[in-house]
């Protein structure tokens, strides 16, 4: 497992874990008692930990390199019974932007996601998670397409944002982010949104307008990176901890804000740790919004949706 | 005029003062580097003879677009700080120095008037406040302005001019995108024709947003357009820019926009497009 730096505290517990680990497959001694001990001090530990992390450190967590990405949810969540679709029909299949069909327990599901790589290979093949113009447009087109055919849409959030490349200009990035959000608002099927990771600006929001907007714990949702901001406003790289903090990007400084509707809470010491058990919480919650949404007409649906994005914001006025 | 007493908060403006401007003043093209006396730019619209538009405010596109008289819409609406945000300076204070420099509320102003007898809704963006940054201001002057044409059926013109997103409403300004972009599906919806805009510059999260869905898209020859800007496009390449890149030609060559209208043709062109949509 890799260690954020303030997660060192556990470094030692967990490499003395890993040793009675080692002792315990020789089989010779029981390491059942010193063992379990051992795993509750690092649980211990890292609820210290976990208690009062900063913005800063949450937004390093959404980061962390064994992070759950898009495609593992999706696996998960469908069983496999998953059939990825391609293509923006215009110019070319965004590896950066996947989607396609699920089953979830019987019923159809349309998943749309950016998605990042493990690996520098594929963190190449997948470009990091930056969906370039004809990514928003499969991710459109697949929208359309649930809509037809009356299927929910899940949309898992992770990016550092759209792309900021040269022919991303030419092909309109601008537009094609602008046209979902106009789209987005009015489809008359469920739309659930999830940041799993990094929400970074128009490039997460090009995928989140919807009914149920949801932060993982340990995402953040800003109109900029920490490192960004700090660029811009304070003329330095040196600010990202600064910016971390003034941006008010947490899940919970979001909720409170009323920019989202629901917080997941994560695993202990975040979703890679407990993969397994963050995916469930997050199909019992898919599962949940889906039903409830079910309930209302195309066109309450659709009303709702509107007036939820419409009240956003905070202004006097004299 | 009858649908001017249906207002309740509206400030009632005289068009085509003439402002007081002092001989011995010229102006310096940055892109010809010619001198021009200030009478005669003004007469031209601030528009030098080798093509260059120099960007102009609020008012000044009001008072060539619209007939004569206008009222001003929600013009009192304040950023309101939601996120106590500070960087090396505190917001409340950038927004105190701009509306002191300015004489401005934020960062955009909305009006209604009339283009050659046809009514229109212009919300024109003022860059000289913060960049003409978007927070929840300008969203809700732009969703006020749509609600207001929605009731009354008059066509939308929105004049973008804006580096993009304002930083230190972060979040907020960010939902701004998706709240202008949902209310104008209902526009779209009771089909009221909405004009797009563009003029230099109009980037980030405004090109992502409302600048690109007009019914129809405009700009004003020159102007940068973009999402990204030209240097964080630079650095991702890791190469010089080809020139014209992300002008308004530049876009209009890659389909985005419908097309190029000079300043001096401006009125003519907008209230022949308000006919056409009618007629
Ligand atoms: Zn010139």
């Amino acid at each position: 497992m890799i260690l954020l730096d303030f997660e060192k505290p556990i470094e030692d517990l967990l490499k003395q874990l890993t040793k009675l680990e080692e002792v315990e497959k020789e089989g010779n001694i029981d390491v059942s008692s010193a063992k379990a001990e051992l795993e509750k001090k690092i649980n211990d530990k890292r609820k210290e930990i976990t208690k009062n992390l900063t913005p800063w450190q949450r937004v390093q967590l959404s980061r962390h390199p064994e992070r759950p990405y898009t495609l593992d949810y999706i696996k998960y969540i469908t069983k496999g019974k998953f059939i990825e679709l391609h293509g923006d029909r215009t110019v070319k299949d965004d590896k950066a932007m996947i989607g396609g069909f699920g089953d979830v327990d019987g019923k159809t599901v349309m998943f749309i996601g950016q998605q990042k790589g493990t690996n520098t290979k594929t963190r190449q093949y997948r470009n990091f998670g930056m969906a370039n113009p004809e990514g928003y447009r499969k991710a459109l087109r697949l929208m359309k397409l649930a809509e037809k055919f009356d299927k929910p849409i899940v949309t898992f959030i992770d990016t550092p944002g759209a792309y900021p490349g040269l022919e991303a200009e030419e092909r309109g990035q601008g537009e094609a982010i602008a046209r979902n959000l106009f789209e987005m608002s009015k489809l008359k099927v469920p739309v659930i949104c999830i940041i799993i990771g990094e929400g970074a600006s128009g490039g997460a929001l090009g995928i989140g307008v919807g009914d149920v907007v949801i932060m993982l714990e340990n995402t953040w949702y800003s109109v900029i990176s920490p490192e960004s901001c700090s660029s811009i406003l304070w003329r330095s790289w040196d600010y990202k901890i600064d910016a971390a903090n003034a941006l008010k990007l947490t899940s919970a400084d979001m909720k409170k804000n009323g920019l989202i509707d629901c917080v997941i809470k994560e695993p202990l010491g975040g979703a890679h740790v407990n993969p397994e058990k963050m995916f469930a919480t997050v199909k019992t919650a898919i599962k949940k919004r889906i039903k409830e949404l079910s309930e209302l007409s195309k066109e309450e649906l659709v009303k709702k949706r509107i007036e939820k994005f419409a009240n956003m914001g905070e202004f006097i006025e004299e | 005029m009858k649908w001017f007493n249906r207002l309740k908060k509206g400030i009632t403006t005289e068009t085509k003062e003439k402002k007081e401007i002092k001989e011995g003043l010229w102006f310096k093209c940055p892109s010809c580097k010619k001198v021009i006396p200030i009478n005669d730019h003004v007469k031209n619209l601030k528009v030098c003879d080798c093509g260059y538009h120099q960007k102009i405010s609020s008012k000044e596109y009001f008072d060539i677009i619209f007939d004569g008289k206008y009222t001003e819409l929600s013009p009192n609406l304040k950023s309101s700080d939601p996120l106590t945000f500070s960087d090396t300076k505190k917001y409340t204070d950038r927004l105190k120095t701009s509306q002191e420099k300015t004489k401005l509320n934020d960062a955009i102003t909305v009006a209604h008037g009339k283009v050659n007898k046809q009514d229109l809704v212009i919300a024109s963006m003022n860059f000289e406040f913060i960049g003409g940054s978007m927070g929840s201001v300008v969203g809700e002057k732009i969703s006020r302005a749509i609600d207001y044409c929605l009731e009354n059926n008059i066509p939308l013109m929105i004049i973008s001019k804006s580096g993009g997103a304002r930083m230190m409403e972060a979040a907020y300004s960010l939902m701004q995108m998706a709240k202008t972009s949902a209310k104008l599906t209902l526009l779209a919806e009771a089909k009221i024709p909405y004009i797009s805009f563009l003029t230099d510059p109009t980037t980030g999260g405004v090109t992502a947003s409302y600048a690109m869905l007009g019914d129809i898209n405009i700009a004003e020859p020159g102007a940068l357009i973009g999402f990204a800007g030209p240097r964080v496009v630079k650095e991702t390449i890791g190469k010089d820019l080809p020139e014209g890149f992300q002008t308004s030609e530049f876009v209009l060559e890659h389909g985005f926009l419908d097309y190029i209208v000079e300043r001096k043709n401006l009125k003519e062109t907008i209230a022949l497009q308000l006919k056409m949509f009618k007629n």
